[in-house]
């Protein structure tokens, strides 16, 4: 026998299910008025500085069906590298939004500022990034990516080099459709399938 | 080199303790599972940190599931319960100010939403969401009604075990998780699918809250208890940076 460990283990996770907009959005989910509002409907206010930016794109399946019930998070920090709560964070920047699949079309948007880069635990620069977690029905435990971007160098990003399979770092990187437009499309499973984070 | 920090990384997820995300028999889970492996690295800034919410977001009946949609007082409809436990991190340390948000179908196993059509009906005073934020020793509690049993689509007679959907922010968005609770003695759980993605018998357990007499209220509500375990993040006094990165 040895001495025993007193630390604890992780709860186990189980499936948000279809009916997860309920419990975090449930204006959304068409039961207003027990809130005031929605928690995290927008990740900054009126004069978060930086370039304001939409980002639209779909989860989709090993089907090719874009979800509709998925529920997505979104953390970032603001235009200067900064999370909310640091010393000198923009106070127009929480940084966080809850958005939904469209239950009809199955996209979603989000609308933030273009976040600046991060330092890395090593010292190291990481690329602007936005992390999210995706939850629905069928997913067991909810998964982790990223949103980086094709018009920033994502040459020395220190996640972005640990993909070994080349080709499968597009999938964390947003597509410029316009001015201050991305599009970012989430694949589950299949070709093309995201890189998914144990992070 | 290294420096002096109390707060490491993020222990690693142990991912055969968790569901897995693949299950025939949970027939959704299939073509929503990624096939590839997971990339795993060490937590960055972006994982440490993570949103917080202060007391001043809440009403004051956000956790009181069996008024806060009541539009005239009169309380939801079934067996009155008090659900209360402990949010701690994998540290043993209590996780305070933490918000915690639950979700649940009716006493008839019916959920207020437009996809859901069972037979069973609406209650008018019962919405079935609720929210609280962790004291100063984790410690949360919410007021609502047992929630019924229901049937879903998936095998030809699957059943849902009674359960509240329960979410948690922690302090970093690397703890985020999502659950459910179910209730002691239940012999709806072993029969269910979405249980049963959990392949190891002791994690499950954990999800199985137990009637608590000791927080029961008599004449008024029964008492289970449910404490969540979120990641913790590497307790040491040496932080190593990677030389030549
Ligand atoms: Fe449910």
């Amino acid at each position: 026998m040895v001495q025993s460990l007193d630390s604890l283990t992780e709860t186990p996770s189980q499936t948000a299910g279809p009916y997860v907009h309920i419990g975090c959005i449930p204006s959304f989910a068409g039961l207003p008025g027990v809130y005031p509002e929605d928690l995290g409907l927008s990740p900054i206010s009126d004069g978060a500085k930086g370039q304001i930016i939409t980002i639209t794109g779909a989860v989709i399946d090993g089907t090719g069906w874009a979800l509709r019930d998925a529920m997505i998070e979104s953390w970032q920090p603001d235009a200067g590298g900064l999370f909310a709560g640091r010393p000198g964070a923009d106070p127009a920047v929480s940084g966080f939004c809850r958005f939904a699949a469209d239950k009809d079309s199955g996209l979603f948007t989000l609308r933030t500022v273009k976040p600046g880069a991060v330092r890395h635990r090593s010292g190291m620069m990481q690329a602007p990034h936005i992390s999210l977690w995706i939850v629905a029905r069928g997913i067991n435990i909810g998964l982790s990516t990223r949103i980086y971007f094709e018009d920033e160098d994502n040459s020395v990003d220190p996640l972005l080099a640990r993909i070994e399979q080349r080709p499968r770092v597009e999938t964390l990187i947003a597509k410029r459709t316009g001015d201050g437009q991305y599009r970012f499309d989430i694949r589950l499973q299949g070709e093309g399938e995201t890189v998914f984070l144990d992070i | 080199m290294s420096e002096v920090t109390d707060q490491g990384a993020l222990i690693p997820r142990q991912r055969h303790l968790h569901p897995v995300p693949y299950d025939p028999e949970y027939k959704t889970s299939v073509p929503r599972s990624p096939k590839w492996p997971l990339l795993s690295m060490e937590s960055t800034p972006s994982e440490e940190t993570g949103p917080r919410f202060g007391h001043s977001l809440l009403g004051p009946l956000d956790n009181n599931l069996i008024l806060n949609f009541s539009k005239d007082g009169s309380p939801a409809i079934g067996e009155r319960i008090l659900m209360h436990g402990q949010v701690l991190d994998e540290n043993a340390r209590p996780v305070p100010h933490t918000l915690v948000e639950i979700w649940q179908a009716n006493a008839g196993g019916r959920y207020r939403h437009v996809k859901d059509n069972y037979l069973a009906p609406l209650d008018p005073n019962f919405g079935g969401c609720g929210r609280t934020i962790t004291d100063a020793e984790g410690r949360y509690q919410f007021l609502t009604i047992r929630p019924g049993a229901y049937p879903w689509p998936n095998r030809a007679n699957d059943w849902r075990p009674m359960h509240i959907h329960i979410s948690v922010f922690g302090h970093s968005f690397g703890q985020r998780l999502i659950t459910q609770m179910y209730f002691e003695g239940d012999p709806l759980i072993d029969r269910c699918p979405i249980a049963a993605t959990i392949k190891e018998r002791s994690q499950l357990d954990r999800l199985v809250a137990p009637l608590d007499m000791a927080r029961a209220r008599p004449l008024d509500f029964l008492a289970y208890k449910f404490d969540i375990v979120l990641r913790g993040r590497r307790q040491t006094m040496f932080e190593n940076k990677l030389e030549g990165m």
